[in-house]
Formats: C-alpha cells, structure tokens, sequence
C-alpha cells in the first residue's frame, strides 16, 4: 500500500503542481477540495491507473469515496487488483 | 411573488435605455469606436444584443455577421432565422461560411483522427456529440462520453480520456475561434468594436471559448440573468421564432441543447438557482420556488460553484511576472463597465 501512495503522490507531484511538493497534502486529505483534482485531472488520474496498473475504472466508480485522496485512491487500487486477481484464478 | 422572481424581475424598457446609454458611452470614451459587430447565431443572445446595438447606436452603425458551417445540426435553421431578423433590424448584414477556413485549419480532419482512435471506421458524414455526465446524478465525478450515430442510423458510445476528450474540443473551439476571427476582421475594416453575446449564466458559468466567443470588447447582456434575456426579448420585438428556440450548441452534428451539454438542468431552473446563489438565497427558500428536492439543490449549487471556478482561466487576462505600470494606468475604464 505505501509503495502505491508514494507513486501516486509522485504522479500528481509532477503532473498538478510541475514538480512542487504534495508534502502539505495528507494522505487523507481531499485533492478536490484543496483545487488539485478538476474535471480534467480526474479524467488524467484515471488513465494514470489505468496505465501503470492494468485497471478499468468504471464510470459508476468515478466517485469522491474513491478518486478524492491519496490513500482512497490506493485503496481502491488495491481492491481492483484483488478483483483482476480473482478473475484470473476463477 | 416569491423572493427569487423578485430578484429576476426586471423593468425591461428601463433596462434597454440603461444598456444603451452604457453602450454608447463606452464606443465613444473607452473603446472609441464607430460602431459594433455582432456575430447573429440565430439564437435569443445574439439577437437581444444586436438589437440592443441597433436602439443604442442605429442600424446604420451596427454590421450583423452570419457564420454558418456545413457540420452544426442546426446551422441551416439558424442562419434562415439569422438572415429574416437582420432584415427585420434593417443593419447591415454579411454570410461569412466558415466551412472553407474551418477546412483549411484542419477542424474537421484533427477532429476525425481523434475520433478513429475509437473507431477506425468512422466516417465524417457519422453524426456524433460529446455527453457530460450528469452532475445530479449521485456523487459521480464529471467525465464524458462520445456519442455517434454511423451511417446506418446505429448508436455507438464510448468514454472519453482526458487526451482524447481535449483533442475533440480542441479541434471543435476552431469554430468559435474562425468566428470571433471574422468578427475582428470586419471590425478592423470599419473602425467598429466587436460586441459579445453572453447572457450572465454563460458568462459565470463559462460556457465560451477562450478567444473564441469569449473575446469582445463589450458585453451588453452578460449582467442579464437568461429569464432577463427573455424579457427583454419580448420588448425588443425578438421574433417568438427565436424566442421559443431552444438554445443549442451549434457546434455538434448531432442536436444538443446546451442544458444536455452543459448545464445541469432546464435554463430557467439553472437560472434559477445561479440567482439563489448569487444572492445567498436559503436552500429551503429555493426550494420553494424551484420544486426542486433539497439533495438536488445542493448538488446544483455544487456544479455551479465548480464551474465558476473552472471559469477563472477563461476570464484571465495573460499573467505577467510583474506589473508594467505604463500599461496598467489609465487603461481601465470604471469596473461596472468593464467585462472580462
């Protein structure tokens, strides 16, 4: 899980803030409310995952309870990866 | 009456002398200009101010641009309901078809490359729009679907990414951007000032292009709620042709209002609730007058807030690293005059 948190965080290092520090954000805290996720950033984060780690992110998934922090965001990695691994062994 | 028709109750003739007067003060002292430019959609915008340039200025003093393109739905409607009220507002009018620069800046072929990285059998004659997401619909974040209709009358839809969704609008903002390009030309060529055609929900909400329709010298009516609009419609003798149109996008081949498109709900309801928000209007106050459920409401107020910030980008002037005082001093008229 932290190996996901810290990439995350590095991707919207560099992709939201060219390169300044996320520091300030807390792992909990909302992207949305802080003015760091837009309509647009999402749209980017979603193929960020989709691309690094072989997910489909639904649209009935682009959610705030999933996507609007950093540690939501890796959790819900986690879990589509728990699902893809689940398919594969069914 | 309740609170919020008081709010968007409007003295229309009194409001079309003020508007007038405003214009005419700010051609002479500001922009010092002859004149006004007003690009006809066909729609009720355009045609409350280029009738307001008309009573403000003469018709001798106002040239109306028409700038159909063989793509929009509804472009050959609007230019038939463009070309019947220029007459009627007896100003000098001019077609500008745009289909040809469209062409040669590559719109519709940027656009069909973008759109065969979902299907590679796409055909320009496909009719297809972009959908937004509901924003009332749960807690769902803002994405967007491609909506197409192939050449056998069959659906097909798929969601847009972030690149794929900006190279579409990208290559569509050329129509706005041709437009407003013609609209400077002919301005340039009579000494005359471009008027812009938002009413107060596109302007807010940012419902232009930047540099496209969002650029003008002047803007009569982005002050004006769109049931302000419609009053002042009535006044001015719009046709009830354009009146009872339902707003478009005009952009897309397949037909789109702009509430589908862009706003949440019916105009009147959207404005409605950008009033309340303006105002700092209760919710329960609101939803009285709208009939719209609480959970609702919020989420509308929600979008609104998003958008208006969203909008900051397109009002902003370019930045600079420091102030050049030279510039910035005497350039400003009074701000209750001045329009981003």
């Amino acid at each position: 899980m932290d190996y996901l948190s810290k990439d995350i965080r590095a991707f919207i290092e560099e992709n939201f803030l060219f390169g300044g520090s996320a520091e300030d954000i807390s792992d909990d805290g909302s992207l949305i409310a802080e003015g760091i996720l837009d309509s647009a950033g999402v749209l980017e984060l979603v193929a960020f995952l989709e691309g690094t780690y072989g997910i489909q992110v639904a649209d009935s998934e682009l959610l705030p309870t999933n996507l609007d922090s950093i540690n939501r965001i890796a959790h819900y990695v986690v879990r589509k990866q728990a699902c893809l691994q689940a398919a594969r062994v069914a | 009456m309740n609170r919020l028709d008081q709010l968007l109750a409007i003295d229309a003739d009194a409001e079309i002398a003020r508007i007038g007067k405003v214009i005419r003060r700010q051609l002479a002292q500001h922009l010092r200009k002859r004149g006004a430019v007003v690009g006809l959609s066909g729609g009720i915008d355009s045609s409350v101010t280029a009738a307001l340039c008309v009573e403000a200025l003469g018709p001798g003093r106002v040239l109306l641009l028409l700038m159909p393109e063989g793509d929009a739905a509804a472009s050959t409607e609007s230019l038939a309901l463009g070309q019947s009220f220029a007459e009627a507002l007896g100003a000098h009018w001019v077609v500008e078809d745009i289909s040809a620069p469209l062409a040669a800046s590559g719109c519709y072929r940027r656009r069909d490359a973008a759109i065969r990285q979902f299907w590679p059998d796409y055909e320009p004659h496909w009719r297809f729009k972009i959908l937004p997401s509901d924003p009332l619909a749960g807690d769902r974040l803002r994405s967007f679907r491609l909506i197409a209709e192939d050449g056998s009358g069959r659906a097909r839809a798929c969601r847009l990414s972030a690149a794929d969704y900006q190279a579409i609008v990208a290559a569509m903002n050329f129509k706005q951007r041709t437009r407003k390009m013609l609209e400077y030309y002919h301005a340039d060529r009579l000494n005359y000032a471009v008027a812009g055609t938002p009413n107060r929900l596109e302007y807010d909400q940012g419902f232009f292009v930047k540099n496209g329709d969002g650029a003008a010298d002047f803007k009569p009516i982005a002050h004006l709620y769109k049931t302000q609009v419609y009053a002042l419609a009535e006044r001015l003798g719009i046709p009830r042709v354009i009146i009872d149109r339902e707003p478009t996008t005009d952009t897309y081949s397949l037909p789109q209002g702009q509430d589908e498109f862009y706003f949440s709900l019916p105009l009147k309801q959207m404005d409605q609730c950008l009033c309340a928000l303006d105002h700092g209007l209760s919710a329960a106050e609101v939803a009285r007058a709208t009939g719209l459920a609480p959970d609702v409401l919020e989420r509308v107020f929600r979008d609104l807030t998003a958008k208006r910030r969203a909008t900051r980008y397109g009002h902003m002037p370019p930045l600079l690293v420091e102030a050049v005082p030279s510039i910035a001093a005497g350039s400003t008229p009074g701000q209750g005059e001045r329009h981003a």
